[in-house]
């Protein structure tokens, strides 16, 4: 197979004007002829949906909730990134293109990233005109903060309810569209299969979890806009049903899949207290505007953090890296945290755990202002550990929170297979191997609301205008493909429970495919993944039946999805030989310990191509070319 | 951490048709610092253990935003905890040997799916007649072109922070959605970029939620004691005046 990224020709700054004046435009009267399948409801989901009914198009939107309004990304808190420089800071476009290139470690593609930089300020635009309450200034004027991997202060915010105030933008958007009779919605649908009929993509088969009936939806394109899968390692920031299931499916119908190894590990999230622990909550990284990290100096020292004098705390992250501090990007903060912790010095019952304090900005700026800035994320902390920050200093340790990883788009973002398009964090394309703090709000609005749009127009006007039907065979036999499955897992009758194999799974990725990476444990973990298959298909336990509401079937599914992609990710991670943006290749550091990354053999995008049931996929490479920026080895110091 | 003992007794029902019953059983010991939901799946990895069929209930961030748990503990929707999504309740606010009686959120327009599952669909169809500003992709002035004051766009936000987790719905006493509604309402109302729709949107949301069920406010002030996210009942005053200055001055009426 040959990659074209379709990058367009020209000078960086006017590629995506050449691009779009160069595609295709569908004819307004024409596109109330098209009918796109636009699945999932998140920021990028619900911003396409409802851009593209905007133009006339025909969408059916799906999502696997009870309404479009709950998709994960109303959990994000801090905010989005905008090159705006209303702060007079040194921002620009340029800035934040070049920023999130390197903070994503040179190993995402500079066409789509600058366009991603261009876009933001359109995207804080729109959302005001929408109504989204961002913060203001006294006088009126947006307000700002900073991140994490920035010296500019460039994201705008909504308290720490970013992620939901943009989602209620967007899903009225939608709803509008609801209203015009250009969405059809389908909530509490879950994607089951792609279907490709002339190696093109035109429909799904779905699952209404209320009844358990299959149902076919046939259309000229398919819109993926299914979020990411960090839900393989168990326990993650992720909602519970966040899944890998739809993209899995695409992949293994031909859309190839890019850099699944590449998973950020969030360093501010509430420690793991327990077993029984079902998800791991995150607090936004722009506490660490605030908030100062430490742990004692000496290891197991296991007083009260009130009894630990000033001269015997490790303020580590100050000590190491001067000139960012506790705002180093996200991989630097875990990896340290994993780190100390690792020496003995973590704190908390479990000792794996490091203080994130705000004593000295209390007193210097007073409760007041604290409170201002972070109530929510405090009062949250507080309802889970019952332990108030204001007083006491916050635990925290990393999180499995984000996959840069997934289905492989061109500058399009159309997968390998034709008329299939992937959005968000379903896709892999703009974040390199860490993505930077405030950018994924962004990056989903961007593809929604003003990618795709242009985009999906250049593919449907080379279309055959007729719609496809969902009576062919190619439909027929998804969905009894489908059924089979469902099935097999309702007839398996085991002695193990779906969680006790997800947990299983969950750890072994963790331990082998997590923050830190080795040879040894990858190839361990290649070992073992097989084993935890076949006796998932031959010892799980599924209870109730397929006709009716039942959640244990459906995680069950999503759990034997995790379980073939996971080898995936191995597969992946042990390709990569370097170590690079959020990951440690244990084989491949400084001498002072630092992640070394290797251009000369890794400035590559790997994408995956499916190789059948029980056979290894094949490794492509899209060669990253960097014409625009010098790349150098990271420092924060 | 402590554990805990409690008897439960779940709301059990098979469909939208069957009719539900109670059903009583015994938690085992639970971790005083499990979530509410926690000690949902420990019980119902207990219940598949032995081949019976596990507790629905509906969730999806567990982190009290996406607005997708519910149910009423002990009478209370989303429990005894001010301000708290079931998710976001833990079991330290409960003591060795208590009863926990468990409901799904119960109303008219709620119809109950499944054990503790509803179908709150109605309040996305009240979204659906008026809860956005009505402009497309594209074309957005700059966004600091029309200063909002800090305090109104504070307001603004402390109004759509509702996560339409329906937990005013099923603590009024006639199930009625003013809170819901209020707090979409109030967010356009007092942002410059809803003024251009504000009759319309106040009569078309109100239109739709007396049709699907909804009953009237009666000022018992149940619904802001049960909102997980604080949402004040002077939103419901703003609807109303909103909804009057609509009705009587306005050319939408």
């Amino acid at each position: 197979m040959k990659l074209d990224a379709k990058i367009p020709e020209g000078p960086l700054t006017e590629k995506w004007d050449r691009h779009r004046f160069n595609s295709k435009l569908v004819n307004p009267a024409n596109k109330r002829k098209y009918d796109i399948i636009v699945v999932g409801t998140g920021l990028a989901g619900a911003s396409a949906a409802a851009s593209l009914a905007e133009l006339g198009y025909n969408v059916k939107s799906f999502c696997i909730q009870d309404s479009p309004r709950r998709a994960h990304s109303i959990a994000a808190q801090g905010g989005i990134n905008a090159a705006k420089n209303y702060q007079n800071d040194g921002d620009s476009i340029f800035r934040l293109f070049y920023d999130t290139i390197k903070g994503g470690d040179f190993r995402a593609r500079e066409a789509n990233v600058y366009r991603l930089a261009q876009i933001s300020n359109n995207i804080i635009d729109q959302c005001v005109a929408q109504g989204v309450p961002f913060a203001r200034e006294y006088g009126g004027q947006l307000a700002n903060r900073s991140f994490g991997g920035a010296q500019v202060s460039r994201t705008f915010y909504a308290r720490g309810q970013t992620g939901q105030q943009l989602l209620l933008g967007a899903y009225g958007a939608l709803m509008r569209q609801v209203k015009e009779g250009k969405v059809t919605l389908y909530p509490r649908r879950e994607m089951m299969e792609l279907v490709v009929i002339d190696g093109s993509a035109k429909g799904i088969v779905t699952r209404n979890l209320l009844n358990g009936q299959l149902e076919t939806y046939a259309a000229h394109a398919v819109v993926l806009a299914t979020g990411g899968y960090g839900n393989v390692y168990f326990l993650s920031t992720n909602a519970m049903a966040s899944n890998v299931t739809a993209t899995w499916r695409a992949h293994k119908q031909g859309a190839c899949f890019a850099n699944p190894c590449f998973v950020q590990i969030h360093p501010t999230c509430i420690p793991v207290h327990g077993d029984y622990q079902s998800k791991l909550t995150l607090m936004s990284e722009s506490l660490r505007n605030d908030g100062r990290v430490w742990v004692p100096h000496n290891a197991d020292d296991k007083r009260d953090p009130s009894q630990i004098p000033e001269a015997e705390r490790d303020y580590y992250l100050e000590k190491k890296y001067p000139s960012f501090g506790n705002l180093v990007p996200r991989d630097v903060a875990s990896r340290n945290a994993k780190e100390q912790c690792d020496a003995g010095k973590g704190v908390g019952e479990t000792g794996l755990a490091v203080y994130l304090d705000f004593a000295e900005a209390i007193q210097r700026d007073g409760e007041s202002v604290i409170s201002q800035k972070y109530g929510n994320l405090f009062q949250m902390y507080e309802k889970i550990t019952g332990q108030d920050p204001m007083h006491v200093p916050m635990k925290i340790y990393p999180a499995v929170h984000y996959t840069m990883g997934g289905l492989w788009v061109d500058y399009n973002l159309m997968t390998t297979v034709p008329g299939l398009f992937a959005l968000g964090e379903a896709n892999f394309s703009d974040h390199g191997a860490n993505r930077l703090g405030a950018s994924a709000l962004m990056q989903g609005l961007a593809d929604g609301y003003f990618v795709i749009p242009a985009t999906i127009a250049g593919y449907l006007a080379e279309t055959d205008m007729d719609r496809p039907d969902t009576d062919s065979p190619e439909f027929k036999e998804a969905e009894q493909k489908t059924e089979a499955k469902i099935t097999r897992l309702l007839s398996i009758n085991g002695k193990r429970t779906i969680d006790d194999f997800h947990r299983e799974l969950g750890l072994l990725m963790w331990d082998s495919c997590g923050m830190a990476r080795n040879e040894q444990g990858l190839q361990d973990a290649l070992k073992k993944l097989p084993g935890i298959k076949e006796e998932f298909w031959n010892n799980v336990l599924v209870p109730g039946t397929g006709e009716q509401l039942n959640q244990s079937l459906e995680r069950a599914g999503r759990v034997a999805d995790f379980i073939e992609f996971s080898e995936l990710m191995v597969l992946d991670a042990l390709d990569r030989k370097e170590s690079c943006g959020c990951h440690l290749r244990e084989e491949s550091q400084t001498e002072e310990n630092e992640a070394l990354r290797d251009d000369k053999n890794y400035s590559y995008v790997s994408v995956w191509d499916y190789g059948g049931e029980n056979k290894k996929p094949t490794l492509h490479k899209e060669n990253l070319v960097f014409e625009n920026v010098q790349l150098s080895q990271r420092s924060y110091k | 951490m402590k554990l805990i003992n409690l008897i439960v007794k779940v709301w059990r029902q098979e469909n939208e048709t069957s009719s539900g019953s109670f059903q009583t059983l015994k938690s085992g010991p639970i971790s005083t610092d499990m979530s509410f939901l926690e000690m949902l799946d420990v019980l119902n990895e207990k219940l598949a253990k032995v081949g019976k069929e596990p507790i629905a209930f509906d969730h999806d961030c567990r982190e009290g935003i996406c607005g997708m748990c519910g149910a009423v503990v002990n009478g209370h929707a989303h429990g005894p905890e001010n301000e708290t999504t079931l998710c976001q309740l833990h079991m330290r606010h409960f003591n060795d040997g208590d009863t926990l009686v468990i409901e799904p959120f119960r109303a008219r327009a709620f119809k109950v799916v499944k054990d503790l599952v509803v179908d709150r669909s109605a309040l996305d169809s009240i979204i659906a007649e008026g809860g956005y500003v009505s402009v497309n992709t594209g074309g957005a002035p700059d966004g600091n072109a029309v200063p909002i004051p800090q305090d109104t766009a504070e307001q603004a936000l402390d109004a759509s922070a509702c996560i339409g987790c329906g937990a005013c719905v099923a603590a009024c006493p006639n199930a009625s959605a003013m809170l819901f509604v209020g707090a979409k309402v109030s967010q356009y109302a007092l942002l410059p970029q809803g003024q251009p729709e504000s009759a319309r949107r106040a009569l078309d949301m109100v239109r739709k939620m007396d049709e699907s069920g909804f009953g009237n406010c009666g000022n018992e002030r149940e619904c802001e004691a049960a909102c997980p996210k604080g949402i004040s009942i002077r939103n419901i005053a703003r609807l109303n005046r909103e909804f009057i200055k609509a009705a009587i001055i306005s050319y939408e009426k």
